[in-house]
């Protein structure tokens, strides 16, 4: 065959297979939202789901899936900003900065289901901390804490230099520049990034099985005592999430509706990732505005 | 100068506690890494050396009868069942992710990149519960109807994971041929080259470790996913003799009977055993990614 | 500490050698830098010269493996040696880079955010502090009605009169110049050479700068370095007018660098 005729035929293999993986995404997105959508309603959303009757809804475990997201986020953040600030500013290369580098790869790559056995060792028998919100999160802690700092690091990596430089030239200590001058600068990737792994952290399941738990006691929404077993915030009741239901649903759901559940409860979760997508790119857009146009400050 | 005589002055103190915070925040993650290590292992290994099983049953056994009155405890149908998917998977989905990345990089730069990019964002965001209903109500149904079998099998499991890890092959790949200096493409080009000789026999060629790199990250990623393939696989604890027959991996066995077996029996050791063949199977992949980074240096 | 220098000026260099490594970026200078001049540093890319600027407020402490030897006197102390609290030292000595480089931060923090971080409290302070700082760096004028807006919203000859108003809100004795206009376009440059024979009536600048016209326009003494050591030093009029060495009529003619 004349080489003419070769690359056109590879040029259009390379064509067609791109745009299949184009055409797997629109039939997964359309699949799930055409099988999901028509099962949403505000019903479904909040009522508690039925064991064995039809026209159960996802109402508590919508609620402990962004419950304990928060809760994750709120111990993460504040831990991988230490670390990666550390990363980014401070660590000098060297043997110990390989150490933890390796470390922050090891963690990062743990499959999540070995992620939740150790917080059911450790967590939850161990520190007999039961299955319970409190358990998924520090099991989430651990499966998200990497990939926030390598986030963090990052985001200060990209701040110009000289920021820092003017920071030591005004007579600021080390800390206060990382934390005042750069840190602002940074916030907006950090921000985008953390949305981002949020999207990971609401569909997450294997890690939350053996720690949150598989159940959802019944819950009474109004009642805000986070010490009484029955109210939503408390972080010591056990909390199925939503990724977790899907899986539940599908491998041992007696309801008759089990597979419209799961279809309407994939439909939300997906519908939620989704959104985190575009947040994150659209907070990122508007921040870097606000940051570098002449608009109006403090 | 005045600042000798206090040594301790308001930076000073700023520094101090910044400094302690990031050492806190690295402590704690090489504390995690550790008392992960210890502790699967430790859970792991007493299936050996407790439990008296030995190592050779453990990894070569075929019969898998936890609960019988002689219990035995070979793990060979998981393993090489957590192989087989994820080699398979592979297989599948790396021809595909670097058409993707060509024709994002190569083929059409500019649109492709813009056309892509999101695509294999939101492919990688979707949970993998999701994944797992989706294999189930469509991947399932259609392998039943067009092979022998049950639809649910080692076939189902590697479809649904070739696509969860085609974003990862993808998105390294693209990188690394994006970095691709232009010189040596234009070079090809000028001696006469078409576009799919200097692709196959200049491009391709010199990414390869890097592309390699993608691949080995996206089998790490199959190998520990444990509930998408859960939910297709079938989970019947066999070596399969053809790809349509029901199978299990680690993760899936992992992932079933966790919560059905009591601490410190010797089935839910074994589990436990498995657990310490996936973290040892991480440190392979993470030490193996490693390699090829270093080989692509020089 | 509280050795005397034998000084003939309150701040000088003495023997000063920079090492990236093993590598002797600069060897042995001894510069002195006197009350209310001008000194410009001149010299081939690579000449030592920016490094050594930026030794004068130990900012070489914070790239790794960066060494020095010699003493820096201020005021007869050393700030060269071990135990010299860097950071106090740095408030004394302002530096302008070549990049503009004003902090995300609007116009009036800008400026204020080094008085506060040194104790300056009450708005009615920190208002003075601003005001003055932007009129000493001629800039008042043009953003006194937006004091408000983001200080990435100037233009970049804006940015580096807000870059040297920064510097001067801490009151320095000392100013450090790196390039501070070869980023500029002509008419911000002019702006910024007036301003710096201004700051001189009441502080001591350094300035490193690659154009020769700029050198002779703004300065009283020049150096030439090349390839790290020190080759003139004089009176500006005279290294111009007629150098002692060779390399440096060269250099200043603009045969090489």
């Amino acid at each position: 065959m004349k080489p003419r005729t070769v690359d056109k035929i590879a040029t259009s293999l390379i064509v067609f297979f791109a745009l299949f993986i184009v055409a797997i995404l629109v039939g997964l997105l359309g699949y799930i939202l055409f099988r999901g959508l028509s099962h949403i309603s505000w019903d479904f959303l909040t009522s508690a789901p039925q064991k064995i009757r039809a026209g159960g809804g996802v109402g508590p475990q919508l609620f402990n899936s962004l419950f304990l997201l928060v809760l994750t986020l709120i111990i993460t953040v504040p831990l991988g900003l230490g670390a990666g600030i550390f990363m980014a500013e401070y660590a000098r290369p060297g043997k110990l900065t390989g150490f933890i580098r390796l470390i922050v790869e090891v963690l990062s790559s743990f499959p999540s289901i070995v992620v939740g056995l150790f917080g059911l060792l450790l967590i939850v028998n161990y520190f007999d901390l039961g299955f319970s919100m409190i358990s998924g999160a520090l099991a989430l802690t651990v499966f998200n804490l990497p990939l926030m700092v390598r986030i963090t690091e990052q985001a200060f990596r990209s701040v110009p230099k000289q920021q820092k430089e003017a920071g030591f030239a005004l007579g600021l200590s080390k800390w206060k520049i990382v934390t005042t001058v750069l840190f602002p600068v940074a916030l907006p990737t950090i921000i985008t990034g953390t949305i981002l792994s949020a999207g990971r952290v609401f569909g997450e399941a294997a890690a939350l099985m053996f720690t949150a738990g598989m159940s959802s006691p019944r819950l009474d929404f109004t009642n805000w005592n986070p010490l009484s077993p029955s109210s939503p915030l408390n972080p010591f009741r056990p909390a199925e999430t939503l990724a977790v239901h899907i899986w539940k649903v599908n491998s041992e759901g007696l309801a008759p509706d089990a597979v419209e559940i799961a279809a309407g409860a994939s439909a939300v979760l997906v519908i939620t990732v989704l959104l985190f997508n575009l947040g994150a790119r659209f907070f990122g857009r508007f921040i870097y505005r606000k940051l570098t146009a002449s608009k109006r400050m403090n | 100068m005045k600042s000798k005589k206090s040594r301790l002055e308001k930076h000073h103190i700023e520094d101090l506690v910044g400094r302690s915070y990031m050492a806190f925040c690295v402590l704690l993650l090489i504390v995690i890494i550790i008392s992960m290590v210890y502790f699967v292992a430790s859970k792991g290994l007493s299936t050996f050396i407790t439990g008296g099983v030995s190592v050779g049953e453990f990894f070569f056994g075929t019969k898998w009868a936890p609960e019988a009155d002689t219990p035995s405890f070979g793990a060979f149908p998981f393993i090489s069942g957590s192989f087989l998917v994820t080699l398979l998977a592979a297989l599948i989905a790396s021809p595909l992710s670097i058409c993707a990345a060509l024709f994002m990089t190569e083929i059409v730069p500019g649109w492709g990149k813009k056309l892509l990019q999101p695509v294999i964002e939101l492919l990688a965001g979707i949970p993998s519960v999701v994944y797992g209903f989706i294999g189930l109500s469509v991947i399932v149904p259609f392998l039943r109807d067009t092979f022998p079998g049950q639809g649910i099998g080692v076939a189902a499991g590697a479809l649904v994971l070739s696509v969860m890890i085609l974003p990862t092959i993808t998105s390294v790949a693209a990188d690394a041929l994006a970095a691709l200096p232009q010189n040596l493409k234009e070079s090809s080009f000028a001696l006469g080259a078409t576009r799919w000789q200097t692709i196959s026999r200049v491009i391709l060629p010199t990414t390869m470790p890097s592309i390699m790199t993608g691949v080995v990250l996206g089998m790490a990623r199959a190998f520990g996913e444990a509930l998408a393939v859960q939910m297709v696989i079938g989970n019947a604890p066999f070596v399969p003799k053809s790809l349509f027959e029901s199978a299990s991996t680690l993760t899936s066995v992992i992932t079933l009977s966790m919560g059905n077996t009591t601490m410190g029996s010797s089935y839910n050791n074994a589990l436990w055993s498995m657990a310490l063949v996936l973290m040892l199977m991480t440190f392979a992949f993470v030490g193996l990614v490693r390699l090829l980074e270093r080989r692509n240096k020089i | 500490m509280g050795a005397i220098a034998p000084v003939r000026e309150s701040f000088q260099t003495e023997d000063l050698s920079i090492f990236y490594g093993t590598y002797e970026a600069v060897k042995g200078i001894s510069l002195p830098f006197a009350q209310n001049t001008v000194t410009a540093l001149i010299g081939p890319s690579g000449c030592g010269k920016s490094t050594f600027l930026r030794s004068l407020n130990r900012m070489n402490d914070e790239i790794s493996g960066s060494t020095t030897k010699g003493n820096i006197w201020i005021d007869g102390i050393d700030i060269n040696a071990p135990g010299t609290d860097v950071i106090k030292l740095r408030q004394k000595i302002g530096m302008v880079w070549q990049k503009p480089n004003p902090f995300y931060k609007s116009i009036y923090d800008n400026i204020a955010f080094g008085p506060k971080y040194h104790g300056i409290k009450g708005k009615k302070a920190l208002d003075e502090i601003v005001e003055s700082s932007l009129r000493r760096a001629a800039l008042w004028d043009e953003v006194k009605d937006r004091l408000k807006d983001s200080a990435l919203a100037l233009s970049g000859g804006q940015q580096q009169r807000l870059c040297i108003a920064r510097a001067l809100s801490v009151n320095p004795q000392i100013l450090l110049l790196d390039e501070p206009a070869s980023a500029l376009d002509p008419v911000s440059t002019g702006k910024v050479e007036e301003l710096i024979k201004e700051l001189k009536e009441e502080l001591r600048i350094v300035i490193v700068t690659h154009n020769m016209q700029q050198a002779a326009r703004i300065s009283d003494y020049t150096a030439y370095f090349y390839l790290g050591t020190l080759v003139e030093y004089d009176k500006t009029e005279k290294v111009f007018s007629n150098p002692e060495n060779q390399m440096t009529q060269e250099y200043i003619m603009g045969r090489f660098g």
